[in-house]
C-alpha cells in the first residue's frame, strides 16, 4: 500500500516537474512584456516588473535604473572640446586635476584627449544611475539623471501594461489582425462548406469513378507544400494575386484533402435509413445534405472550422511567399517582419506583440477546449 | 449505363466539382508543372527555358544542398526518438488516473496551439546567450560557460530541436487517446501472467498502440523535411549554414535568388525522399504493427 502510495506521489511530482517546463515560457512572455525595456536586461533576470522612485527637490519622481559605478568619480560638465557642454560621468582613474581623458571622435576617426571639466558632484563606486523627467522650477517636463545611494531608490511593484498600447504605434497592428480575420474567416467558411459538399458526394453518392477520385484525393495529402510552392506562385502571380489576400483563402474554398477525408468518413457513420426515408419522401439530394447530414454532423464540421481556423491565423510561409505589401499582411508575418527590425532590442515590446498575437487563440481554445482535443485524437486515431 | 447509374454520376460530379477544379488547379497541375520547371532555367519573369538535366547535375555538386541534407537528417534523427520518448512518457504518466489529470493535458496541449512566428520569439528570447532564461538557470545550477545557443554552430540545431518538442503537444493527447483505448484486461492478463511493468509496456501496450506509433513517425518524417519557420526567424539558417534545413534552402533558392527551376529540382527530390522514407517504415513496420479488430 505504501509503495503504491509512493508511486502516486511520483507520478504527481514527475508531471509538476514537467508542466513547470512547457508553462514557463508563457510565464516569461507575459513578465517581460511587462517591464520596461531596461529591466529585460539584467542579470540575473527578475520575474516582477517594478518601478523606482528617489527624492528630486523634496518630491517623489519615478526613474529608470541605469549602470552602477564601479568606482570612485564625478559627475561634470565638459568645458572645451568637440563635446562642450555635455554632462558625463567621469571615474577616478580618468581624472587629473580638473581634466578628464575622454574620447571624441573626429570624422570617422576615434581620439582619446584631456579636457577640462567642471565638477558638479562626487559620486562613489557602487551608486546607481537613475534616469528621469521632473518639473524643475526652470523647466517642464526636463530629463535628468543623475547618481544616488543604493539606499535612496525605493520600489515598487509595477506591471507596464502600457508596453501593450505601445505596440500599436510601432505596427499596424490593427490592419494585421483585420487581414487575418479575413483570410480566417473567408477560409473556414469556404473549405467548411465545399469540404462538406464534397464529402457528401464520396459518402453518399454511389457513381463510376468515385473510389479512384478518392484514392487520388488520399495521395495528394503526402505531397508537402514545398513541392508545390514554385508553381502556384506563377499561378497567382498569373491571376495577379500576388499581394492580395487572395491566395491565402481561394484555394481552400475548393476543399481540402484532408478535410474532406475527416467529413466522408464521419458521413458514412450515419445511418443510410435515415436519408432513404428522406428519398422516398422525395427528398433532393441537397436536401438530405443541408436537412439531415449537415445538422447531423455538427461536431465534424467544428473540428474542420476550427482546425483550419487555426491553421490561418498561424500560416507563416503562405503569407511570407504572397504577400509583398505591408498593408496586407498578416499577424504572423507582421510579427516577424517587427522581430527582424527590432529584435535584440526591444523585447518588452516584441514580447508583448507575441502575447496579442498568442491570446485570442488560447480564448478560442477555453471556450471549444472539447472540440480541439476531439478533433486533435479524431486526426490522429483515424489518420 | 443505365439511367439511375447516369445520374448518379452527374450527381456524385456536381457535388465533387469544386474540389475537382480545386485538386486539378491548386495541386495536380503544380505538381507535374514541379516536375517539368526542375528540368528547366526559370526565373518567373522569363517563360521556363528547358535545360535538361543540369539543375540536378548542379545540385549534386552543390555544398549547401548536402549540408541543408545532412542538417534535415539530424534534427529527425532526434526530434522523432525524443518526440516519441517524450510524448508516450507524458501520456503514460497522464494515463495513471491521477488527479487533475485534465489540467495537465491542458498545459502539455497549449504549447501546439501558439503559432510558430510567436513561439520562435518567445524562444530566441530564452535562448539569449547574455539575458536568457536557459543560460541563467544553468549558470544557477552550476554549468560555468553555457552556449549561446542560436549564435553557435553546435548548438543551434538542437536549440530548435528542444523548441519543436515544446510544441508537441497535439501528439501527447494522440497518444494518451490511444493509451485510453488499450483494453484494460489485457493489461490485467499479463499482470496475473507475472508481467512487470516495462514487460506490460513492451508486449500488451506498444504492440496494441503500434498504429498510432506508426502514423506518428511517419508524420514526424513528414514534418521534419517541412521545417522553416523556426529556423527562418530564429537563425535565418545561421550560424555558418548549421540551420539551414532542406526547406529553408528550398524556399532561399525560389523567393530569394529566384532561381525557381533549381528550387523545383530540390522539391522533387524532396518529395522522392519523404516517398522512399515512408515506404522503408510501412515496409519495416508491416510485421509489427498490429491493427486491432481489422
Amino acid at each position: 500500500m505504501l509503495e503504491k502510495k509512493n508511486i502516486k506521489l511520483f507520478i504527481h511530482a514527475a508531471l509538476i516537474c514537467c508542466s513547470i517546463i512547457f508553462i514557463i515560457p508563457f510565464a516569461w512572455v507575459l513578465v517581460t512584456s511587462l517591464k520596461p525595456v531596461e529591466q529585460t536586461m539584467t542579470i540575473p533576470p527578475v520575474w516582477v516588473p517594478r518601478t523606482y522612485y528617489v527624492q528630486v527637490e523634496g518630491r517623489q519622481v519615478e526613474v529608470k535604473k541605469g549602470i552602477v559605478t564601479n568606482e570612485p568619480g564625478v559627475i561634470a560638465t565638459v568645458k572645451e572640446g568637440p563635446r562642450r557642454g555635455e554632462r558625463i560621468f567621469v571615474s577616478k582613474s580618468q581624472l587629473k586635476e580638473n581634466r578628464a581623458l575622454l574620447q571624441v571622435q573626429v570624422a570617422d576617426r576615434i581620439f582619446e584627449d584631456h579636457y577640462d571639466i567642471e565638477v558638479e558632484k562626487e559620486v562613489g563606486a557602487g551608486w546607481v544611475q537613475v534616469i528621469g523627467k521632473t518639473t524643475t522650477q526652470y523647466a517642464k517636463a526636463e530629463s535628468f539623471w543623475t547618481f544616488v545611494l543604493p539606499q535612496a531608490i525605493t520600489e515598487k511593484i509595477k506591471f507596464w501594461w502600457s508596453n501593450y498600447l505601445r505596440v500599436f504605434d510601432k505596427i499596424p497592428f490593427l490592419t494585421y489582425a483585420k487581414n487575418t480575420l479575413i483570410v480566417c474567416i473567408l477560409g473556414v467558411i469556404g473549405t467548411t462548406f465545399t469540404s462538406a459538399l464534397v464529402a457528401y458526394g464520396f459518402a453518399r453518392i454511389q457513381w463510376p469513378g468515385r473510389n479512384f477520385i478518392f484514392t487520388l484525393t488520399l495521395a495528394t495529402m503526402m505531397i508537402p507544400f514545398a513541392v508545390v510552392m514554385v508553381p502556384l506562385y506563377a499561378v497567382f502571380k498569373k491571376l495577379g494575386w500576388i499581394g492580395t489576400l487572395q491566395p491565402l483563402w481561394v484555394p481552400y474554398a475548393f476543399g481540402a484533402a484532408f478535410n474532406i477525408f475527416l467529413l466522408r468518413q464521419f458521413f458514412m457513420t450515419i445511418p443510410l435509413d435515415l436519408t432513404d426515408a428522406a428519398r422516398v419522401d422525395g427528398c433532393s439530394e441537397l436536401g438530405i445534405f443541408f436537412r439531415i447530414i449537415l445538422p447531423l454532423s455538427k461536431p465534424a464540421l467544428a473540428v474542420v472550422a476550427l482546425f483550419h481556423f487555426l491553421y490561418a491565423w498561424n500560416d507563416f510561409m503562405g503569407p511570407l511567399i504572397y504577400l509583398t505589401d505591408k498593408e496586407t499582411y498578416t499577424l504572423s508575418l507582421g510579427l516577424q517582419v517587427f522581430q527582424s527590425q527590432h529584435g535584440g532590442t526591444e523585447w518588452h515590446l516584441l514580447m508583448a506583440a507575441s502575447a496579442m498575437v498568442i491570446l485570442p487563440i488560447l480564448i478560442m481554445f477555453f471556450f471549444a477546449q472539447k472540440t480541439f482535443i476531439q478533433g486533435v485524437t479524431l486526426t490522429g486515431l483515424k489518420g | 449505363m443505365t439511367r439511375e447509374e447516369k445520374r448518379n454520376l452527374f450527381k456524385g460530379l456536381l457535388f465533387t466539382s469544386p474540389w475537382l477544379i480545386g485538386i486539378s488547379v491548386f495541386i495536380i497541375y503544380p505538381f507535374i508543372a514541379s516536375c517539368y520547371y526542375s528540368f528547366c532555367y526559370y526565373s518567373v519573369l522569363q517563360p521556363p527555358r528547358f535545360i535538361g538535366l543540369l539543375n540536378y547535375k548542379d545540385l549534386f555538386t552543390d555544398p549547401i544542398f548536402w549540408k541543408s541534407l545532412w542538417n534535415t537528417f539530424y534534427y529527425a534523427a532526434f526530434m522523432i526518438p525524443l518526440g516519441f520518448v517524450m510524448c508516450l512518457g507524458l501520456a503514460m504518466l497522464l494515463n495513471t488516473k491521477v488527479r487533475g489529470m485534465a489540467f495537465y493535458r491542458l498545459i502539455f496541449f497549449i504549447p501546439s496551439l501558439v503559432p510558430m512566428v510567436a513561439g520562435s520569439i518567445l524562444w530566441m528570447w530564452i535562448f539569449n546567450g547574455e539575458y536568457g532564461l536557459l543560460n541563467n538557470f544553468l549558470t544557477k545550477i552550476g554549468i560555468p560557460n553555457p552556449p549561446n545557443w542560436l549564435m553557435d554552430v553546435n548548438f543551434a540545431k538542437p536549440a530548435i530541436i528542444i523548441m519543436s518538442l515544446w510544441a508537441l503537444g497535439q501528439t501527447i493527447v494522440i497518444y494518451l487517446a490511444s493509451l485510453q483505448d488499450v483494453p484494460v484486461s489485457f493489461l490485467e492478463v499479463a499482470e496475473l501472467d507475472g508481467a512487470n511493468w516495462f514487460g506490460k509496456l513492451r508486449h500488451v501496450t506498444i504492440p496494441m498502440i503500434s498504429p498510432v506509433i506508426y502514423f506518428n513517425v511517419v508524420m514526424g518524417i513528414i514534418a521534419s523535411f517541412q521545417v522553416f519557420a523556426q529556423a527562418y526567424i530564429m537563425t535565418g539558417g545561421g550560424p555558418q549554414r548549421s540551420t539551414t534545413f532542406y526547406t529553408l534552402y528550398l524556399y532561399q533558392t525560389a523567393f530569394e535568388d529566384f532561381r525557381m527551376g533549381y528550387a523545383s529540382a530540390m522539391a522533387w527530390i524532396l518529395f522522392i525522399i519523404i516517398l522512399i522514407l515512408t515506404l522503408l517504415v510501412t515496409h519495416f513496420s508491416r510485421e509489427r504493427v498490429y491493427y486491432h479488430g481489422g
